[in-house]
């Protein structure tokens, strides 16, 4: 079976271009640099329909940069994402709807300018989906995916509270018959309560439409009840993916190891928190072979000189430790 | 024993343009010394306002109508401002949520521990503040905090502010810290840091600490008893395994029970239908009635008062969950 996407080995670098002073004092025989931040350095994976990918990591590990290049917002720097063997970064491919992006914050993501019902016909009329006679009707409908009524229509994004906001967010998504959604820390502003409906109809809609999601989040609970495999991600690379039980019950790299036991979870109640050490460095000036290696209590020379490559240690489980290929 | 902290009936009501807001609304509860207390809701549901009202911050048109704040036996809501500055800082600390909005972007982190100092101590000369503010710069675990005193707040990362402050806040070793969702704008790493920090400091120094937070998880973590708190009311507190492992109220219920980690995946999250009532126009009877699975007819007549239960428990509902 073909893969609906296919990330392959992508990078995505931010540079900050020098300043006037900067280039002035470089004339004078001083060396400033540009300074180059990788935000995504070298990401392959590929993704099947009807899958749910989580990306989890911290930030400054550039989930969300990843996200933005899937979705065709950013291109990437090096490398290419194919969407059903489509080169994406190509501007004139066809189905460009087919990947949608639901954001994280539903106060700024939506036009507060704008009427429900303009905001979730707005791109079905600009392609050609519908035309501006069925605007109400198509709206309605959208609105009733997500479980909201025609009373909503009318009103402007301030009048709703998060939650609403955000099932307004997914319905304007949804408008133009995505396949693929990329869901970008989608749940992390909303409230306790709120997450869990929030989330049961991003369920419900995979079933009903049947979407593949790519599913953003810092929030491992999250990432662990709706994902079917797992990237981890550290400073710009894939240190782990597995599918989600080996996630959960076997995780290999250190990093994720630590990921897992730093989460407060319910089910352990009081406990000492014995924590990982270190900060996360900064992706101006990361380390150098395994970016992880500074705060890994089992680095070694190896990990501070060479940068660890992706191996398949179990069937569809792959990580980048050095500690896997040492006897 | 008697607590440190004991908060009676506490009543903090904005008088806005709309009409009464009641924020808080009748919250009670009690921290003893070295005693962490962890005060969970949702947005909106006043845990805030609790923590501001107890250190005299809330604002116009803000006000505290009613109830006593008993700091080790002194009514603050009684306090003149003057003295009320005085509390705050040196027996009373707070920590808030962005370190970057606490801490004065043009001043060096020195300047400000040392100003900490001596503004509630003038006898301190600034030699000593500042071996104290070293001393408690190492103490959450900054290395090198010679030199990373002499830094500005921008130079640090997120977790490194929140230490910071932490350290600011513990300079005048108080009694009490209120930390208002302190690891909420941090990474999962650096918030098992900082917490563990916290934990270690409340054991060596006796510090009471009331936790605010909206995620159950981590006052599952650390604390001793959890308050719940919903529209303006704690609605059940009690010893933290007793509420985490058998809750009663069927808000608690409902909160823990949609925590994706209590449920199984690829089933449906159980959720709370609805959405949390306007502060402005609460119903008469219970604020939780519309949205509660458990209402009866008298839910919607009267609001349920604290009731003691066996287990050092106080609910505050009619039908409670079995």
């Amino acid at each position: 079976m073909a893969p609906l996407l296919k990330v392959s080995n992508v990078s995505r670098d931010f540079v900050k271009s020098l300043d006037l002073v900067a280039k002035f004092l470089n004339r004078l025989g001083q060396d400033h640099r540009e300074e180059i931040v990788h935000a995504v350095d070298d990401v392959s994976f590929e993704v099947f329909k009807g899958e749910v990918i989580g990306i989890v990591g911290e930030s400054g590990c550039g989930k969300s940069t990843l996200g933005k290049m899937i979705a065709g917002i950013l291109p990437p720097t090096r490398g290419t994402v194919h969407f059903e063997s489509a080169n994406t970064s190509e501007d004139s491919r066809p189905d460009a709807l087919k990947t949608q992006m639901i954001f994280q914050d539903p106060f700024s993501s939506l036009n507060p300018r704008k009427k429900v019902i303009d905001i979730l016909t707005e791109a079905p009329i600009h392609h050609g989906v519908i035309n501006a006679s069925e605007k109400r009707e198509f709206a309605l409908e959208m609105l009733n995916r997500v479980g909201m009524d025609s009373e909503a229509l009318g009103r402007y994004p301030h009048q709703f509270s998060g939650g609403q906001r955000q099932r307004i967010g997914i319905a304007r998504a949804l408008a133009v018959s995505p396949e693929l959604l990329v869901c970008d820390e989608s749940i992390a502003a909303l409230d306790v309560s709120i997450q869990a409906q929030v989330l049961n109809l991003f369920v419900q809609l995979k079933q009903d439409y049947d979407l593949t999601y790519l599913f953003i989040s810092h929030d491992i609970g999250v990432i662990e009840h709706i994902s079917d495999r797992v990237i981890v991600m550290y400073l710009g690379r894939v240190v782990e993916t597995a599918p989600i039980e080996t996630f959960v019950e076997n995780p290999n790299h250190p990093y994720t190891k630590a990921l897992l036991e730093g989460v407060p979870r319910l089910e352990i109640g009081q406990r000492d928190y014995e924590p990982v050490s270190g900060e996360i460095p900064s992706p101006l000036d990361p380390p150098s072979g395994c970016h992880f290696h500074p705060r890994c209590k089992f680095s070694n020379e190896k990990c501070r000189a060479v940068r660890p490559e992706l191996i398949e240690i179990s069937p569809d489980h792959y990580s980048a430790c050095h500690l896997n290929s040492a006897e | 024993m008697s607590p440190i902290l004991e908060v009676r009936n506490l009543q903090t009501h904005f008088f806005t343009r709309a009409g009464v807001l009641k924020a808080v609304d009748g919250v009670s509860f009690e921290i003893g010394a070295g005693e962490i207390i962890g005060l969970v809701g949702e947005s909106g549901s006043g845990k805030s306002i609790t923590g501001f009202s107890i250190l005299g911050l809330v604002d116009e048109p803000g006000r505290i109508v009613g109830g006593q704040i008993l700091f080790k036996g002194q009514d603050l809501t009684t306090f003149a401002p003057a003295d009320m500055q005085r509390m705050r800082g040196s027996s009373i600390a707070m920590i808030f949520q962005d370190p970057m909005m606490t801490l004065n972007p043009v001043l060096r982190i020195e300047t400000q521990m040392i100003e900490a100092i001596q503004t509630h101590d003038g006898s301190v000369s600034k030699d000593e503040a500042r071996q104290r503010s070293r001393d408690a710069l190492g103490l959450v675990g900054i290395s090198s905090p010679e030199e990373r005193m002499r830094a500005y707040p921008h130079q640090f990362s997120g977790g490194m502010r929140q230490r910071v402050s932490i350290a600011i806040a513990m300079l005048n070793r108080p009694d009490l810290i209120i930390a208002d969702e302190p690891t909420t704008a941090l990474d999962v790493t650096i918030q098992g840091q900082v917490i563990h920090e916290m934990q270690k400091l409340c054991r060596k120094t006796k510090t009471a600490l009331l936790w605010i937070t909206h995620d159950l998880a981590v006052v599952a973590g650390i604390s001793s008893r959890i308050c719940v708190m919903y529209a303006g009311r704690i609605v059940e507190q009690g010893p933290n395994e007793a509420l985490i492992g058998n809750p009663m109220h069927p808000y608690t219920n409902g909160l823990l029970g949609s925590v994706p980690s209590q449920n199984r995946r690829g089933e449906p999250l159980r959720q709370i239908e609805g959405i949390v009532p306007s502060l402005l126009n609460l119903p008469a009877g219970c604020a939780f009635e519309n949205r509660c699975s458990n209402a009866l007819p008298e839910c919607r007549q009267s609001a349920p008062d604290e009731v003691m239960m066996d287990d050092q428990r106080i609910l505050r509902c009619f039908n409670k969950v079995k």
